[in-house]
């Protein structure tokens, strides 16, 4: 008992990695990515759309057009990776980061930005696209996850061995949330009931200020042992890593294995929000070594070494170019919210109320434009 | 005497109580290095080292909890919660633990805890971010419940809630945050537990507290143009209430107009309008009017204008107890 438990550095904690920092393939003994050099250029592909989305949003946001955005800069391998890996029968609860895993979900980018224009709340239908609404609350989408993970049970589409049938959930969230109350209760909860649910963890190293180290002890990977189910760490830079062990931990879950947790190594390279100013907590040093380690960079190395056409990437350009010239005007024409059409969203049937209070402020309106008038 | 912004008399305040008394300290998420997202706790973590402030892991109720057994051992603990629409993971170790323990222990153990809130709308910002929760608080036996309104408030209510051995929510008005004003740190006349006349005025008495005090200001002056002279009273504390100014300016003007961001239902108004009919039914001219936010969850950023209180509504509100 006098001897303690020694620090679990972060940095030496082995991960799963298929595609170096070079381009260069890997292989290791449990994971593999299954698909061939046209898939990854399919993969390249959302990679460089989605950061495309992602730079264009904060570019709408340093000009007004949006009030705040959360870039996802950096993260874009983690977030392609785990979401091409789900299945349309399956469902993912994203926290407010996950603009890939939304592409991935088949959702159209300009879905994502209204609610930080100020102009809607969240954009799509969850159910349609198996894509919950932006969980901004830390932690609080983790048990979501759990409880809709508990209803496929209940439905009896998980360990049928049907493939078209069998679903699972993916929660995402960040390290900070792995400290939430909801989390670890999520985590304890899948457990016991075998839930079918990843718990996918993206460690961009920070929240907001305080580095993961303010968060765990350990690195968060070891968390899921002492839950009882499986952890796994995966390069959450490389997109074949994510995309193998993403899918391994998805297929564990649809057969009726219960929870597992991912813990994907990646890096915030940008600010927490536009509002954020990471110089105030953070060295650019640490930044340039992670910008070493980017997610499209080794996808393209590997891609051009294996032969790939330049007019692939010079199309890809286009495209990219093309989704962002839409993004800007689409985002530019959406409509204003007029506060009267939120009162009829607040309840499935709207009680008196509140019907009034809709009528005192449509009289107090109608006021201004008797006066005009 | 000097001019500083909410935010900087609020840092200058919390800088004064971790002078004055070792035992205080300063929990929260990115309250350190960052200093705050508002910047309130700036240089503090330098200036007191990081066993005094310190950056909390991400979880309020741990934020909250961990504070309760820091004041068992006799710690008075400042706790920051970020934002208005996080607090509610720590709702249950404040309603809970924090507002009973006094009276769980017969009075034995006290909790001098400042739980203080960012809250209110207006700064265009996304869901949780803008929310007023103050009511949930005042309503809760055992919580003391405070809003600031200008600098100088800001500072001494600061200090004054680190001092007293209740336990204190304090709620701040974000959006007023980067309002400057005078600052007067040797001296204040005005106590926790009391309510202030900010304005004087013989028609009509405006009931207001933090955010709302300016747009009553506003509006006062407003109506000034048209030669009505409203009376504006900051009410500073929601729990206790101090409604011995507002009675005695009702008793005068027999109108009343009270103003908040948060909803109408059981929100503050709800309670002062009920004292009113008690203390001073026979000298009400007209019903006690409410100017509040709808009973909606807050909407998307670019339609709070429309949600929040301004100086239309309020003065649509006096039109409508002067029409009796």
């Amino acid at each position: 008992m006098s001897t303690p438990i020694p620090d679990r550095i972060d940095a030496e904690e082995p991960f799963v990695q298929l595609l170096t920092p070079a381009g260069e393939r890997v292989t290791h003994p449990d994971f593999a990515y299954g698909g061939d050099l046209d898939d990854i250029r399919g993969l390249y592909r959302d990679l460089v759309l989605a950061r495309r989305i992602d730079t264009e949003a904060f570019a709408l946001q340093r000009h007004g057009e949006l009030g705040l955005w959360p870039p996802s800069l950096g993260q874009e391998a983690a977030q392609i990776g785990s979401g091409r890996a789900l299945r349309p029968q399956d469902f993912a609860f994203p926290s407010y980061r996950e603009h890939g895993v939304a592409w991935c979900r088949g959702i159209d980018p300009v879905q994502l930005l209204g609610m930080f224009r100020g102009s809607e709340m969240s954009g799509w239908d969850a159910a349609e696209h198996g894509y919950g609404p932006p969980s901004i609350v830390i932690g609080a989408q983790v048990l979501h996850a759990t409880g809709y993970a508990m209803g496929l049970q209940l439905d009896g589409v998980v360990g049928t061995g049907d493939a078209e049938r069998d679903a699972a959930v993916i929660a995402y969230f960040g390290d900070g949330a792995t400290s939430q109350g909801d989390t670890n209760e999520a985590f304890d909860w899948a457990a016991v009931h075998h839930a079918p649910v990843v718990f996918f963890c993206q460690n961009n190293q920070y929240a907001i200020s305080a580095p993961v180290a303010r968060q765990s002890r350990v690195p968060i990977v070891r968390r899921a042992e002492g839950f009882g189910f499986r952890g796994l760490r995966v390069d959450g830079n490389d997109v074949l890593a994510c995309h193998a062990v993403t899918s391994a931990a998805l297929q564990v879950a649809r057969g009726g294995g219960g929870p597992v947790l991912v813990e994907a190594v990646t890096y915030r390279m940008g600010a927490h929000t536009t509002s954020d100013d990471p110089s105030r907590y953070r060295d650019a040093s640490e930044v340039e070594a992670w910008r070493a380690k980017d997610p499209l960079d080794r996808v393209r190395r590997h891609l051009e070494a294996q032969g790939t056409a330049s007019s692939f990437f010079e199309g890809l350009d286009t495209e990219a170019e093309a989704l962002g010239t839409r993004l800007r005007e689409v985002c530019r024409a959406l409509p204003e919210p007029v506060l009267a059409d939120q009162f009829d969203r607040v309840f499935v049937e709207t009680p008196p109320d509140l019907v009034a209070h809709r009528e005192e402020h449509l009289a107090f309106r109608a006021s201004f434009e008797e006066v005009v008038a | 005497m000097s001019t500083m912004t909410m935010a900087a008399a609020l840092n200058a305040g919390l800088r004064a109580a971790l002078e004055s008394d070792e035992h205080v300290l300063i929990m929260g998420e990115d309250v350190g290095r960052l200093g705050g997202v508002f910047r309130v706790t700036d240089g503090l973590q330098k200036d007191f080292g990081e066993s005094r402030v310190m950056d909390t892991p991400l979880a309020e109720s741990a934020i909250v909890g961990t504070a309760v057994g820091l004041a068992f051992r006799g710690y008075r603990p400042i706790v920051e919660i970020q934002f208005d629409g996080f607090v509610y993971p720590a709702y249950d170790q404040i309603v809970s633990q924090v507002a009973k323990l006094h009276h769980r222990t017969a009075g034995r153990t006290r909790m001098p805890i400042v739980i203080r809130i960012p809250f209110g709308g207006g700064i265009g910002a996304i869901e949780h971010h803008s929310e007023s929760p103050e009511a949930q608080f005042a309503m809760t036996a055992g919580l003391k419940v405070l809003s600031c309104s200008d600098p100088h408030d800001a500072y001494w209510m600061v200090r004054q809630a680190v001092a007293s051995d209740d336990p204190v929510v304090l709620m701040e008005p974000k959006r007023r945050y980067w309002d400057a004003g005078e600052v007067d740190t040797d001296t204040t006349t005005l106590g926790l537990w009391s309510s202030q006349v900010r304005r004087s005025g013989r028609d009509v008495t405006l009931v207001a507290y933090g955010p709302m005090v300016r747009t009553c200001l506003e509006a006062a002056e407003a109506a000034q143009e048209d030669g009505r002279e409203l009376e504006v009273i900051d009410l500073r504390t929601l729990s206790p209430l101090d409604l011995g100014p507002v009675v005695e300016s009702v008793r005068r003007t027999g109108r009343v107009v009270v103003v908040h961001e948060a909803s109408r239902t059981l929100g503050l108004g709800a309670e002062v309008a009920a004292r009113l009919g008690e203390e001073c039914f026979f000298s009400l001219e007209a019903p006690v009017e409410r100017v509040t936010g709808y009973d909606l969850p807050y909407p998307p950023s670019r339609a709070e204008d429309d949600f929040l209180p301004g100086i239309d509504r309020i003065l649509d509100a006096v039109d409508r107890t002067m029409a009796i």
